[in-house]
């Protein structure tokens, strides 16, 4: 279980994860080398499983996003894990979540353009398996994409 | 909009994958120095297309058992201001994300809580009472996966 020191270590880190183990002791007033240990000791115990880069696909001409809210057809047995599988093939497909709800899965998809994204929907997305029903959310902007915990 | 040559695609998805690797490690295995890892690495960062970096906490094992999408309808688009719903919702600690959308839903937010209870306060107290919303739809997430895309 985690105490104050290490929320507070959380807290600091999360907000900067490219901090220094001195940066981060002095952020939280405690010494580097308890920092340290602490950091290792979340690692360990797999509350913390490491730093990502974050890509700006609009940096690199992928100025499309859309989100495509999957229903899948549930009388087949192994819909859920075909689908995954075949989606996991699509290089424009950068996020795959399942949910309990109304919807079972959702992509993120991304294109260059509006037709780009068309091709990519007609010859990649609907060629998916198992697909009873699709709705597309379009991406206009992200107001707040931290995803920082309330710790 | 910055191009990208084979080598700078093989680092980009070895830093999405894991950031802390040091510019020395990361030139080893792409036969580069170290110099010159650090200065594609400056310029991915300059350009742009590393937007930043995110500590991955495993929000169960930090006491959120629970992470919710919830799609928000505004309920009287016109009327109320877009600026103030964005105000509002930015600013509820447990909303992790918000994304404006068109489509079904005007909002996508992402929202954790510790279980079930705490989500149906977060729920009652904070988002039904945002100025604007009207009707929301709740999906529990049941697994998460990030890919490389195509520059994987």
């Amino acid at each position: 279980m985690l105490d104050d020191l290490d929320r507070r270590i959380l807290r600091q880190w999360q907000a900067d994860p490219t901090l220094s183990p001195a940066e981060l002791a002095e952020r939280c007033g405690m010494t580097p080398a308890r920092v340290q240990r602490r950091q290792m000791r979340l690692m360990d115990t797999g509350a913390v499983k490491g730093v990502r880069a974050v890509i700006d696909w609009q940096a690199l001409g992928y100025s499309v996003e859309v989100s495509l809210r999957v229903t899948l057809d549930k009388t087949v047995a192994a819909a859920f894990d075909e689908f995954m599988n075949a989606a996991r093939e699509v290089p424009e497909v950068v996020e795959i979540q399942t949910f309990l709800g109304r919807v079972d899965v959702r992509l993120s998809v991304i294109a260059q353009d509006m037709g780009h994204y068309q091709r990519v929907y007609r010859t990649r997305v609907l060629t998916l398996p198992h697909i009873a029903d699709i709705e597309p959310l379009m991406h206009v902007a992200r107001i707040k994409a931290d995803e920082r915990l309330p710790i | 909009m910055m191009e990208l040559d084979d080598i700078d695609r093989a680092l980009l998805r070895a830093l999405a994958l894991d950031a802390t690797q040091s510019a020395g490690a990361l030139g080893r295995d792409l036969g580069l120095s170290q110099p010159a890892t650090w200065r594609r690495i400056k310029r991915l960062k300059d350009s742009g297309v590393i937007a930043g970096h995110r500590l991955q906490i495993d929000a169960e094992a930090v006491g959120f058992g629970v992470t919710v999408f919830l799609g928000v309808k505004l309920a009287t688009k016109g009327r109320v201001s877009l600026e103030d719903f964005e105000r509002a919702v930015t600013a509820i600690p447990e909303v992790q994300t918000v994304e404006h959308v068109l489509g079904l839903y005007d909002y996508r937010l992402r929202v954790v809580a510790r279980d079930l209870p705490d989500f149906e306060r977060v729920l009652r107290r904070r988002i039904m009472t945002l100025p604007g919303a009207g009707d929301v739809e709740a999906n529990v997430l049941l697994s998460e996966e990030r890919l490389t895309g195509p520059i994987g």
